[in-house]
């Protein structure tokens, strides 16, 4: 039986500092996040026990580790040496500053709907950041995020999905599976892109393509994030009971501004994930037989019928590969409910938008501009190059592509658009401080709410307890989806402080 | 492919009854233009004139 998927999402933003002769970004990272910290704080006091910053424990942290069964020497954290900002929110998600980007990762998420809420709401604290620290900055000087994931002269950074899968599915199994997927869900998944950071294309010209991240991969499996990046990543840190669970971590989506396009990408790949782990493709293997150069093939392609090759030498196009997953997707579903995938409502809902958009995909992407990234940049594209007779080349075009993914009220260009909403405002200011009821983080981030100056260091899977004259207290947190409100609530409930809290656990 | 052209059918079949609750808008072509050429004046006014300056300031160090 497929396990329930737990879902999370971390996007490193792009970040300008204006006004300065020679902007450093990790030093305006840290500025960002350190001004919302402290505006946060300013807002909380006067209550009880806060607040107190908390910061990460890397007792957790091994990305030297190799899904494929090996370590790799040396591989360390690199904010261990760097001493960076590095907080943990009330909302149970991470708030640093990695590879001079500041990063926002979700709390665990227990459906990809909810997954949405607290992507936006990591949009929205980045949007706070910015403003708190507007009021610090000399005159003249901006801080300026991006949700992108490239600078348009070869530099790409990340929005990676994390997904919870059973430690028992040989990794060789989700390679063969999840693969065909990563490749072919980017006529949905995409963000759009004015031209091409590849070293090469074949010779085909690409004025647009449908991703942001496609030109940025090498290999087909790998360890790597951050240079010959793979399809497929294989970094084994499950975050969790290593025995019985891996965790997933997908490294080659887009960061999206489009709240359905973030739904489908963790809604369809939570499904695909439970499929694999329930050996439901059989003998069907979509693999490409060159999967590298069909990334990018079917990147470039905006009329989405090119047709690839597969390793058993037949043609299909990625509509074909995505029709096939909905189908079985469908009939896994009919056979083992929707528990695993976010529950009847929001699997339904998933299996009906992917549905939706296919169709429209086939029929008239055009009519996905409310729904889709790429459709909706594309649009306005076009209606400038229509307005003004621009050729693809031209820096106006450029500039639109960059600015679509400017989070800035007022500037924020997706919002213009017009793009549909699946969360309302409120859901996502209630994400801001307030975890996902259904997972670990409740306890995570209740634990920070309540007793804030008792918390010497929190991750993913504990939490570090200084109650004073003991040494400190881990409390480890093995299974995501314990820690719920349902079972912790009623326990934390009652105490007053952390001490008492570590006396009924028992520790 | 014909077990995807059954599924493809069904498809359409479910989303034409969504449809049919949805209330048609059904804008003329001009009427959108108009609507787009709005946009594209009130985008206008928070672009950075120099386009050219902007695209090349954009620099990122790479991540993950």
């Amino acid at each position: 039986m497929a396990l329930p998927k737990v879902y999370g999402i971390e996007t490193e933003y792009g970040i300008r500092h204006t006004g300065v002769s020679d902007p450093n970004p990790i030093a305006a990272s840290s500025v960002l996040i350190n001004a919302y910290l402290a505006a946060t704080a300013r807002r909380a006091e006067g209550r009880v026990g806060a607040p107190e910053r908390v910061g990460w424990d890397f007792e957790d942290e091994h990305p030297g580790d190799d899904a494929r069964g090996f370590s790799r020497d040396g591989a360390q954290p690199p904010e261990i040496e760097t001493h960076l900002v590095n907080a943990v929110l009330t909302n149970g998600a991470r708030y640093y500053v990695d590879h001079a980007h500041p990063e926002y990762s979700s709390p665990e998420c227990s459906d990809p709907l909810q997954a949405v809420r607290f992507d936006r709401a990591g949009e929205r604290i980045l949007v706070e950041s910015m403003e708190a620290a507007g009021r610090q900055l000399p005159d003249g000087q901006e801080i300026v995020v991006y949700k992108n994931n490239s600078d348009r002269k070869g530099n790409s950074y990340g929005c990676h999905e994390n997904y919870l899968m059973d430690r028992n599915v040989p990794f060789g199994q989700i390679v063969k599976h999840v693969l065909p997927h990563f490749v072919t869900r980017q006529i949905w998944s995409g963000a759009g892109k004015v031209g091409c950071e590849a070293a090469t294309t074949g010779g085909v010209d690409v004025p647009f393509q449908l991703t942001q991240r496609a030109d940025f991969f090498e290999e087909e499996v790998g360890l790597e994030t951050t240079l010959k990046r793979p399809i497929i990543n294989t970094r084994d840190e499950p975050h969790a009971d290593a025995n019985r669970y891996r965790r997933l971590h997908v490294i080659i989506g887009d960061a999206n501004r489009s709240e359905v396009q973030t739904f489908l990408k963790l809604g369809v790949t939570g499904f695909i994930l439970c499929m694999v782990e329930d050996d439901w493709f059989g003998d069907r293997d979509f693999t490409p037989a060159a999967p590298v150069p069909t990334l990018r093939q079917i990147s470039y392609d905006l009329t989405l019928r090119k047709p690839f090759e597969l390793v058993d030498g037949t043609t299909v196009t990625a509509l074909d590969v995505q029709w096939e997953h909905l189908g079985l997707a469908r009939k896994w579903s009919e056979e083992n409910g929707l528990d695993a995938v976010g529950g009847e409502l929001v699997g339904r809902e998933v299996l009906r938008r992917w549905e939706q958009v296919l169709t429209a995909l086939e029929a008239d992407p055009d009519s996905l501009s409310d729904q889709l990234d790429w459709v909706a940049k594309r649009k306005l594209l076009e209606a400038y190059r229509e307005r003004d007779g621009l050729e693809w080349r031209h820096p106006k075009l450029a500039q639109l592509d960059l600015v679509y993914h400017d989070l800035r009220p007022g500037k924020d260009l997706a919002a213009k658009l017009g793009l549909e909403h699946l969360v309302t405002e409120a859901e996502v200011t209630s994400a801001v401080s307030t975890p996902p009821s259904t997972t670990r983080a409740w306890f995570r981030g209740q634990c920070l709410e309540r007793f804030p100056g008792q918390i010497a260091a929190a991750n993913w899977d504990s939490m570090v307890f200084d109650i004073g004259g003991e040494p400190l207290k881990r409390v480890a947190m093995m299974e995501p989806l314990r820690g719920t409100e349902e079972i912790v609530g009623p326990l934390l409930e009652g105490c007053s402080d952390a001490g008492e809290l570590l006396r009924r656990l028992g520790t | 492919m014909a077990e995807r052209e059954q599924i493809k059918k069904t498809s359409t079949r479910e989303t034409e009854d969504v449809v049919d609750d949805v209330p048609t808008t059904s804008k003329k072509g001009e009427e959108l233009k108009a609507e787009m050429d709005d946009l594209l004046d009130e985008i206008d006014e928070v672009l950075e004139v120099n386009a050219e300056d902007f695209v090349r300031s954009y620099v990122q160090k790479g991540g993950q």
